[in-house]
């Protein structure tokens, strides 16, 4: 074995530095992270090795477990020292994508090609995007519209994940909200885009997104994505976008309690629901989307062993749904075991990259006759 | 003005530190002519006794009735020359230091404007001295008598030092005996002593002592007064047993059929309706817990009453409430054990064999619910045993700090289960910290002693088996950072080293008491190195863990130095008092209390009648923070008022 120099690398920490990644040094290298990061499930991630490689400069930019992190902040939120593994990670990348230091991966190379051209990863054209309402009678966001309904590219765009939308917008109007949408002057968040090292493209959605808001006169924005909920919320107004963001099932909540949404029928079945982590650990919203269930009449929730603060990633935070992940190291298998054993017929999302890990989960496992992955929204759709 | 003003002006070289730089004979002669000014001179060292008795003999000989020194800081010399101009017949007052030093000759390069910046400020010094008034410093005298509040380790220490020397102590405690924490512990690290054979003695002790009054199932109400003169209102709270008549037989408790969980055992084991917590308790006095006694529920019962052959049950018996006049308080009040649920992911109360290390305490103690063997819940012995350390500390979603304490008794934990079982035992470490005397020996010698140690926090304790040999196991997940491989070790019992934390109700004590919490919520000392058990307040002392987190020994070092504190207070016997006071002129004081909020020693009260605010000139500091803030120039800081700061600022601009 070759011994390795300890001498720091003073470039390296000096880019980290000059993108604001030196919170690795506040790190006492207790190993909580790599203790609680559930990729040491399936597979061995040293996470507080690479942040101790961080602040020694010794960073190796090939190491394929750069791209590994699925930001799902479980470390974050128990670590005693307060370090944004996150942040790190995200930075870790920016040195790659923008010193070029080493290798992105091919997938998420196309995904960036893809918000860069047309603004959303999947590559499709702008134009289309708010094809997904035609027929719903949904208008376009003016001014003086109460709310923008903002669905996530993946709501907007796949065929099979339309559904979603749809049952938002057609809740939003029996509740005789007054909402509108816009179509191709917006794109994607760029949530995903900015934890996989991209600053610059998610820099580029972000402004012509704000830009869009502001020059439509947008005050209070709907989202169906917790994505979109935590860029919107915590990282526009860094760039000046100050909106008022809501998550669907926060405003359900709302509907329901001042009994705007008025349940008609029943939903006789029991529920288990999956903690998206940009709603749960991100934004400490825990109780909102269990309310809104529990409201649903006949409906039974029952929890996984893992749930909360405590509850396990589907993986496809922080770019990983753009990348491809080993069978038997998918988390949202591992979570749809969990789901299973809650004897739940429905795992209920309140989030795309969930609902696409889980229905693939689904898919793969041959699970389709005993359980099915369902949005929230869909749920109080049936009902009212 | 009395007499006619006559200043002597007085510009020190202090060797070269001054000299070097200031042109010495310029400023003399500036100085000369000043109004008022009769004499000025210059000299190598004004703080020596020559320069002194230069001053001395000017007030003499010239009838000088006002000095300024030009030299150092007054924090340095003031006092200095304040006692040379006194012993001349002058009051001390009289006096204004000029510091051509630290603010002019260290900070100025430049020859020239350093000179003439001490010719301003010695301009200054001259027009403020010439307001000047006499004022008289005060002394009152210190009540002989100290309350400690809290009969932990920290307050036993402390009442027995004082009541030793003769001195009266009264001593609160809250609970219905003293004790503290660390009568529920086994044994003390590092010397394994055993904890009640070296503490009840000294319980025995307060509660026999001739000059100490203890109070028990008590607590301090309201405070008044200041150093050397408190005033303390203290509740005692109804035990429903005759103190007098009690034999401390315990027939009561036997016979009373009522029960509810242990507060000293940690809801471990139970307890009778009437009872004393614990065998040893000082005083032996049971008393009757209300919420539990079926004759204060239904109205029925009375067993113990029957019982009682001495006919001590009194179930009339009321609160009392008792005034003492004390001249200085110690408080040591303790700390708090930090409550695990929160961390959810550590399986605390969800776990019947997670406990926290104070409940192992009780675990080990032969007295306690197991009868000091250590065993599960289902009384089966444990093959393995995780420790996991910094539970609650070192940790900022909890508590930011280290609780000193942890490291160690973990260790003593691995002794004890190895000393009485088989088990295999893990320490669960983050830093091993073992800083005090014969600390780390007590490391070293646990080492040997077959203990595994793991250098990792824990991530998580879980009931879920991945394979044959963790089924019915607690599961502690997490990295060994050293070997950088995670792990999954299956064990029968975890011990969560809980934090030490500040009492919960910390911050109503330190209101009552007029003392101040950190940001870590334990009470503050004057200076974190000089004066580690005064307080802000004048008179009032802490010492034990009520301070910051700290083991034993460092406690019992506290509490002696707090005593002898307040001992050195009892034996001058006197305290002086600042002159330099705040006034408020009734007449101009319009009753908006700005000034009460704003005063950090609550010296200044509101008199409802007037309708205005007053201040006790025995609690005034003289900080000046109401003169500034009074929205009608009501108030006058003596020593600072506006026409000497006016002067000084004329004096400086001049
Ligand atoms: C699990 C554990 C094990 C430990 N083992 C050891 C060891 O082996 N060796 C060692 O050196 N240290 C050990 N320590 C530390 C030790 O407990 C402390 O150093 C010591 O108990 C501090 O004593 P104290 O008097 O300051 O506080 P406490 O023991 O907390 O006593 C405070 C007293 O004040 C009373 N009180 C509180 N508030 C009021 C009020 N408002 N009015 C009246 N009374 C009040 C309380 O009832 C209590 O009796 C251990 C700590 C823990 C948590």
């Amino acid at each position: 074995m070759v011994v390795q120099t300890v001498s720091p690398s003073p470039e390296t920490l000096d880019f980290m530095k000059e993108v604001g990644g030196e919170k690795f040094e506040l790190c006492y290298q207790c190993g909580l992270c790599t203790g609680t990061c559930p990729w040491n499930r399936v597979r061995s991630f040293m996470l507080r090795k690479l942040i101790h490689q961080a602040q020694l400069g010794l960073v190796d930019f090939e190491d394929e477990d750069l791209w590994t992190c699925v930001g799902c902040k479980a470390c974050v939120d128990r670590c005693p020292r307060g370090v944004e593994v996150v942040d790190i990670m995200r930075d870790l990348r920016r040195v790659i994508v923008e010193a070029g230091v080493g290798k992105v991966p091919d997938s998420l190379r196309l995904v960036a090609k893809n918000f860069a051209a047309v603004g959303n990863p999947l590559g499709e054209p702008r134009e289309t995007r708010p094809d997904w309402a035609k027929d719903l009678g949904v208008k376009t966001y003016t001014k003086g519209t109460e709310i923008l309904y903002f669905p996530c590219c993946i709501q907007t765009y796949d065929p099979s994940i339309q559904r979603v939308a749809r049952a938002a917008a057609n809740i939003l109007n029996k509740a005789d909200v007054d909402f509108g949408i816009l179509g191709a002057e917006v794109s994607c968040c760029g949530e995903s885009i900015r934890k996989s090292g991209s600053e610059s493209v998610f820099q580029s959605l972000a402004r012509n997104n704000i830009e869009a808001f502001t020059k439509a006169g947008v005050n209070k924005i709907v989202v169906t994505s917790p994505h979109c909920y935590h860029t919107f919320m915590q990282e526009y107004p860094e760039l000046g976008g100050n909106f008022e963001v809501i998550h669907l099932s926060q405003y359900l909540n709302e509907l329901i309690n001042e009994g705007r949404l008025k349940f008609t029928k029943e939903l006789n079945k029991k529920v288990t629901y999956q903690d998206s982590c940009c709603l749960g650990r991100y934004a400490g919203m825990y109780d909102e989307p269990r309310q809104t269930l529990k409201s649903i009449p006949g409906l039974e929730l029952l929890e996984m062993w893992e749930y909360r603060e405590n509850s396990l990633c589907c993986g496809g935070c922080a770019g990983r749904l753009w990348m491809e992940t080993k069978k038997g190291e998918r988390f949202s298998d591992l979570r749809l075991e969990q789901a299973l054993e809650t004897g739940a017929s429905i795992l209920a999302v309140a989030c795309p990259y969930c609902m696409l890990n889980f229905e693939d989960s689904v898919l793969t496992s041959d699970k389709g006759d005993v359980i099915e992955i369902r949005d929230i929204a869909e749920l109080v759709q049936e009902v009212i | 003005m009395e007499d006619k003003v006559r200043i002597g002006v007085y510009i020190c070289h202090c060797g070269a530190n001054i000299a070097d730089t200031v042109d010495i004979q310029q400023v003399v002669d500036f100085a000369k002519g000043l109004d008022s000014v009769v004499v000025a001179r210059e000299y190598k060292f004004m703080c020596s006794d020559p320069g002194q008795n230069m001053i001395k003999e000017d007030i003499k000989q010239l009838g000088l009735n006002r000095a300024v020194v030009a030299s150092c800081s007054p924090l340095m010399h003031e006092p200095t020359f304040r006692r040379a101009v006194q012993e001349a017949g002058i009051n001390p007052y009289l006096f204004e230091m000029a510091n051509i030093r630290e603010h002019c000759s260290w900070v100025t390069e430049d020859h020239e404007k350093a000179t003439e910046k001490a010719k301003r400020l010695v301009s200054a010094a001259v027009k403020r001295v010439y307001y000047h008034q006499p004022l008289e410093i005060r002394e009152i005298p210190v009540n002989p008598n100290t309350l400690i509040v809290g009969g932990g380790i920290a307050g036993i220490q402390a009442a027995l030092e004082i009541a030793d020397s003769e001195h009266k102590v009264y001593l609160v405690e809250r609970d219905p005996s003293i004790g503290g924490h660390m009568i529920q512990f086994d044994k003390t690290f590092p010397t394994l002593d055993c904890s009640a054979c070296i503490l009840t003695p000294k319980m025995t002790a307060v509660g026999a002592h001739p000059y100490i009054e203890l109070m028990t199932y008590s607590e301090v109400e309201e405070i008044s007064g200041f150093i050397g003169n408190f005033k303390a209102r203290i509740r005692k709270k109804a035990r429903f047993v005759d103190e007098s008549k009690c034999t401390s037989c315990g027939v009561c408790q036997e016979k009373c059929p009522w029960k509810a969980d242990s507060e000293f055992d940690l809801g471990l084991s139970k307890r009778k309706a009437i009872y004393t917590p614990f065998a040893q308790a000082v005083p032996n006095i049971p008393v009757i817990d209300k919420e539990y006694c079926a004759y204060f529920l239904k109205g029925t019962c009375r067993a113990c009453e029957k019982f009682c052959e001495v006919g001590a049950i009194d179930f009339e018996q009321v609160d009392q409430v008792i005034e003492v006049d004390i001249g200085n308080i110690i408080i040591t009040t303790g700390y708090d054990a930090f409550d695990p649920t929160p961390i959810t992911q550590y399986g605390y109360g969800r776990f019947d064999n997670v406990v926290t290390g104070l409940e192992f305490e009780r675990i080990c103690n032969a007295v306690g619910p197991t009868s000091g063997k250590i065993v599960l819940k289902d009384s089966s012995e444990p093959k393995s045993i995780a420790i996991i350390h910094c539970v609650g500390s070192r940790d900022e979603n909890y508590h930011e700090y280290c609780s000193r304490v942890c490291c160690m008794y973990a260790l003593k934990y691995s002794h004890l289960i190895k000393e009485r079982t088989d088990a295999e035992v893990y320490q669960m470490y983050i830093d091993m910290r073992c800083f005090g005397k014969g600390y780390e020996e007590f490391y070293k010698r646990l080492s040997e002693e077959g203990v595994t140690f793991i250098r990792g926090k824990v991530a998580e304790v879980t009931d879920r088996a991945i394979n044959e040999d963790e089924k019915g196991k607690l599961i502690v997940c997490g990295e060994d950072t050293l070997l950088g491989t995670t792990m999954r070790v299956p064990v029968d019992m975890v011990i969560l080293c809980i934090a030490l934390e500040a009492r919960s109700d910390a911050k109503e004590v330190a209101k009552l008491f007029s003392i101040s919490q950190g940001a870590d919520g334990f009470f503050i000392e004057r200076h974190p190195k000089l004066d580690p058990v005064a307080t802000m307040t004048d008179g009032i002392f802490v010492a034990g863990c009520c301070q910051g987190p700290k083991d034993i020994p460092d406690t019992v070092a506290q509490a002696s130095a707090a005593a002898t504190r307040v001992l050195a207070l009892i034996s001058k016997g006197k305290v002086e008092m600042e002159a330099a006071t705040a006034v408020i002129d009734e007449e101009k004081c319009s009753g908006c209390q700005i000034c009460n909020l704003l005063c950090p020693y609550s010296a200044i009260s509101f008199i409802e009648d007037k309708e205005v605010s007053r201040v006790n000139e025995a609690l005034c500091k003289g900080c000046g923070t109401c003169a500034a803030a009074c929205p009608s120039g009501a108030i006058t800081h003596k020593h600072f008022t506006t026409e000497e700061i006016m002067a000084e600022i004329e004096g400086v601009l001049a």
